[in-house]
């Protein structure tokens, strides 16, 4: 059997297509555990994780405590909030320190960009990214593609169209990253203060037609639009936004084939998407939750599997 | 334990050591093998008669060819129906996980039903140090609690135990050192029917 190409997590961009195969087989496996009766494999008991968020987070950190509490991994926990971090202790120290306490793997989200690049030049243990800033979440790009891949079968030339904030958004850079490296074609859509200036660089196309761009696409993945990374009005209101850029189920009927609808949460209903839109069957925003737990569980099954026993 | 040590010492005397290809010794021939596997199919049938109770469970990677067989068999053969029959992957409770130069590769596992009361049959194509049926002891009770379980094994390699651990039902039985290797092959997976003894 093939192993992971790194020790670490810290973006799809630092990954192979071989990778991600690995991982989505090693998904379907734990996808049929986290469905027994009993839902717990013993893998990874003698690893202990940490969890530390930086930055705030409800479906990811739930997510990745229990996909390490189904693979019977110890974890604990860290919230920046009520920590020394406000004492003004960088990062290295505040994990330096956690890693002390002999932790194996840290799974870490953090506002700064590049904070799990920098960690890993650091320390010893796996480091998994569950988001840096703008930059990169890789695992929810992995159960994204996962999720499509369930619907859809292999991505090779489906189509995909990832709506809304892009300027902001991790979850839209390390989805194009894996789909591209999946063999999908990949536009972006959105209002143009909110495209990067440079992002057909990355191989995706560009439009501003929310109608044009679903008519294109198998799958629309509907992304939030970023209020707290915002320092600065990108559109003139959310009334507008909603108007131009808004999926509601009017549209959704009018399109010539069915599509799939995604979203990464947490959903601003009536913004990005609508309630009906959202509670509809061709929305799989609850199969991508529980193939979260799937997709955690591979990568750290695999991670950990290149931690040898001392 | 000294025996073994004696036959590990005279075969690296006696082997050529540079050569790299295997040395490999017909065990049991494909004729034999069915005929091992009707005495198998009647020994089940003598202890579980219509199978109304049982589910037979092959063990992933390799002991789910030997259960399709058998249930087959059953079917065909012995006009048992209805038989409940699934396949257990043990990756995740092995105990050598992070202990082993190459990665523990998942298989599927398929059980649609649960083994609460069940009389859980496991099928596996050879026992070896026991460990894989370990595993597949704590796995089964993700499904339920069996009342009883049971292991069929074509190959039993005698004396090789790490575990308390011995088969119910047994092909045949192989003395075999540490260095060898039982090989079994089944036609829709290998090309063939046949047990090999392969030498390293």
């Amino acid at each position: 059997m093939a192993e992971l190409s790194t020790n670490h997590l810290l973006g799809i961009k630092y990954i192979t297509a071989a990778d991600i195969e690995l991982i989505f087989k090693t998904a379907d496996q734990f996808k049929e555990v986290i469905n027994r009766p009993i839902k717990k494999v013993p893998s990874l008991r003698d690893i202990t994780i940490a969890n530390l968020f930086f930055e705030n987070s409800t479906r990811t950190k739930l997510s990745f405590e229990l996909a390490e509490k189904r693979l019977s991994a110890d974890v604990i926990n860290f919230t920046a909030g009520s920590s020394s971090v406000k004492k003004g202790e960088t990062l290295i120290d505040t994990v330096n320190n956690i890693l002390s306490m002999k932790v194996d793997m840290v799974v870490m989200r953090h506002p700064n960009p590049g904070a799990g690049i920098l960690l890993s030049k650091h320390i010893k243990a796996s480091i998994v990214n569950a988001g840096d800033g703008a930059h990169e979440h890789p695992t929810q790009a992995l159960l994204d593609c996962f999720s499509i891949r369930e619907k859809l079968g292999d991505l090779h030339g489906k189509k995909i169209v990832l709506v809304g904030d892009i300027l902001h958004s991790r979850v839209a850079l390390s989805n194009i990253f894996a789909l591209k490296k999946l063999g999908a074609e990949v536009k972006v859509c959105g209002p143009a203060t909110l495209l990067p200036k440079h992002i057909g660089q990355l191989g995706v196309g560009v439009e501003t037609n929310l109608r044009k761009a679903l008519e294109w696409c198998d799958v629309a993945n509907m992304l939030r639009v970023q209020n707290e990374r915002m320092n600065m009005s990108f559109f003139p209101s959310t009334r507008e936004y909603v108007l131009q850029y808004g999926l509601n189920k009017k549209i959704l009927d009018s399109l010539p084939k069915e599509i799939l609808v995604m979203h990464p949460g947490p959903i601003n209903r009536g913004v990005e998407i609508t309630s009906d839109v959202a509670d509809s069957k061709q929305s799989i925003i609850l199969q991508q939750v529980e193939n979260g737990v799937a997709i955690r569980m591979a990568v750290m099954y695999l991670l950990a599997s290149k931690l040898k026993h001392a | 334990m000294l025996n073994k040590n004696v036959r590990l010492i005279f075969f690296g005397y006696f082997c050529d050591k540079d050569s790299s290809a295997m040395r490999r010794e017909l065990l049991v021939d494909s004729k034999k093998i069915q005929i091992i596997l009707h005495r198998l199919a009647n020994q089940l049938i003598e202890n579980h008669l219509d199978f109304e109770n049982t589910v037979l469970i092959g063990l992933q990677p390799r002991g789910v060819y030997l259960a399709d067989r058998i249930k087959s068999l059953l079917e065909q053969s012995y006009q048992i129906e209805n038989i409940k029959f699934g396949y257990l992957d043990i990756t995740f409770f092995r105990d050598d996980f992070r202990r082993n130069d190459k990665p523990l590769a998942a298989n599927q596992t398929k059980i649609d039903f649960l083994v609460e009361n069940k009389k859980v049959v496991f099928i596996d194509d050879v026992l070896y140090t026991g460990r894989s049926i370990r595993a597949a002891l704590t796995a089964i009770q993700s499904f339920g609690r069996p009342s009883q379980i049971e292991l069929l094994t074509l190959i039993d390699r005698r004396f090789s135990r790490s575990l308390p651990i011995q088969p119910d039902y047994t092909g045949c039985q192989v003395d075999a050192i540490n260095t060898e290797k039982v090989s079994v092959m089944w036609k829709e997976k290998d090309g063939e029917d046949a047990i090999y003894l392969d030498e390293k």
